[in-house]
């Protein structure tokens, strides 16, 4: 009996904050992993259309990007209500594709040209007019390999 | 100086739980982002193509996809969850004869063997994206069906693994040169039982 009067009589443990230097690193890790994982800001809105046949996509160093997509609210202003195509950071025409593909090109290795697909992240909303644009300016510069790229589910069910 | 030298401090486990959750959420974070996928197609060259080969009637499978999305099919107005079934009843047809492996209704009216069928598909430039990639994932369903179906029967995998296996720049450290080079030949294999004819038409301006 007289020991649980003494236990209770003691003073309070130290809270050990050993872990404490852990938990920040994993903070750190994690910012720094979430911040690199998007790469460019969309500047348009982009649903991805749902298929079921689709297959991954490979290492982000053979994946180039083509965005397109209405603006979204805020550039809406400036931009209009067009859908549009975005490079990189920018709203870009159609005619800028070809060069955009060269500097993808040029920016990587040349092992890995043969594999370099262009991933197009195209709004739902979208219509077929600029998507043909988009492919016709691609076949010109040679990029035959694009994917369609959407979100899974099926397409018969809205 | 027996007591100091008794059970060393005990080791405080109480943010152990605090870890694990940070670990858990990054994970869940990390993993949903990474996802990125989609249909892979090929765009056809640019140069100049030679005037097509004359085409029998029967071996083409238009399918025309209009400005408020609607669908036709042979000239037929068909809704877009019956387009892979009749894709596929399309492609292994075998109205000749010819094709071993087909296991088609042999319509004389139809395709002749999975060799000759070509699918056509033409759209207009007010039709939606999410139609057009409607279709287009119907389409190449079909065609995935049918190659995994033999896939599976000669070779016990899916084609689709197989094709992933082969195209992937990584899989040149996992497999060997010889090992790739297998996987080649039966993709190629499967390939050839099932071309992938599969025609956009050339945009038009108006």
């Amino acid at each position: 009996m007289s020991k649980f009067n003494k236990k209770k009589s003691g003073d309070m443990p130290a809270i050990s904050t050993a872990s404490l230097p852990d938990i920040v690193f994993m903070l750190l890790f994690f910012f720094m992993v979430a911040t690199t994982m998007k790469d460019s800001d969309l500047m348009i809105e982009n649903k991805l259309p749902k298929a079921d046949q689709t297959s991954k996509l490979f290492k982000k160093e053979y994946v180039m990007y083509i965005y397109a997509g209405k603006p979204s609210e805020r550039y809406q202003s400036t931009y209009g209500s067009n859908a549009r195509i975005q490079l990189n950071d920018r709203l870009s025409n159609a005619s800028e594709i070809q060069s955009f593909v060269t500097s993808e090109r040029a920016a990587r290795n040349s092992d890995a040209e043969p594999y370099l697909t262009a991933s197009l992240k195209i709004d739902k909303d979208v219509k077929m007019g600029l998507v043909t644009d988009i492919k016709q300016e691609l076949r010109k510069a040679e990029q035959l390999k694009v994917n369609y790229t959407t979100t899974q589910g099926s397409v018969t069910t809205k | 100086m027996a007591k100091k030298r008794g059970a060393p401090p005990e080791v405080n486990a109480g943010s152990m739980a605090d870890i694990a959750f940070l670990l858990l959420i990054f994970f869940l974070v990390t993993t949903t982002i990474g996802v990125d996928q989609g249909i892979n197609r090929k765009l056809p060259p640019m140069q100049e193509q030679p005037d097509p080969p004359n085409i029998n009637e029967r071996n083409i499978l238009t399918v025309l996809v209009n400005m408020n999305n609607q669908l036709l099919v042979e000239e037929q107005l068909m809704d877009i969850k019956d387009l892979r079934q009749a894709a596929i009843d399309f492609l292994e047809n075998n109205g000749k004869n010819i094709c071993s492996y087909c296991e088609g209704s042999k319509d004389p009216l139809s395709s002749d063997s999975p060799l000759d069928a070509v699918i056509s598909l033409s759209n207009d430039s007010e039709t939606t994206y999410a139609t057009y990639i409607a279709v287009q994932n119907e389409l190449v369903a079909a065609y995935n069906i049918l190659r995994n179906r033999e896939s599976l029967k000669k070779y016990g995998v899916t084609f689709s693994e197989l094709e992933y296996i082969y195209s992937d720049p990584a899989s040149k450290g996992e497999y060997s040169d010889v090992e790739l080079d297998k996987i080649g030949e039966k993709v190629k294999y499967i390939q050839e039982l099932f071309p992938q004819r599969l025609s956009e038409a050339e945009p038009k301006r108006n």
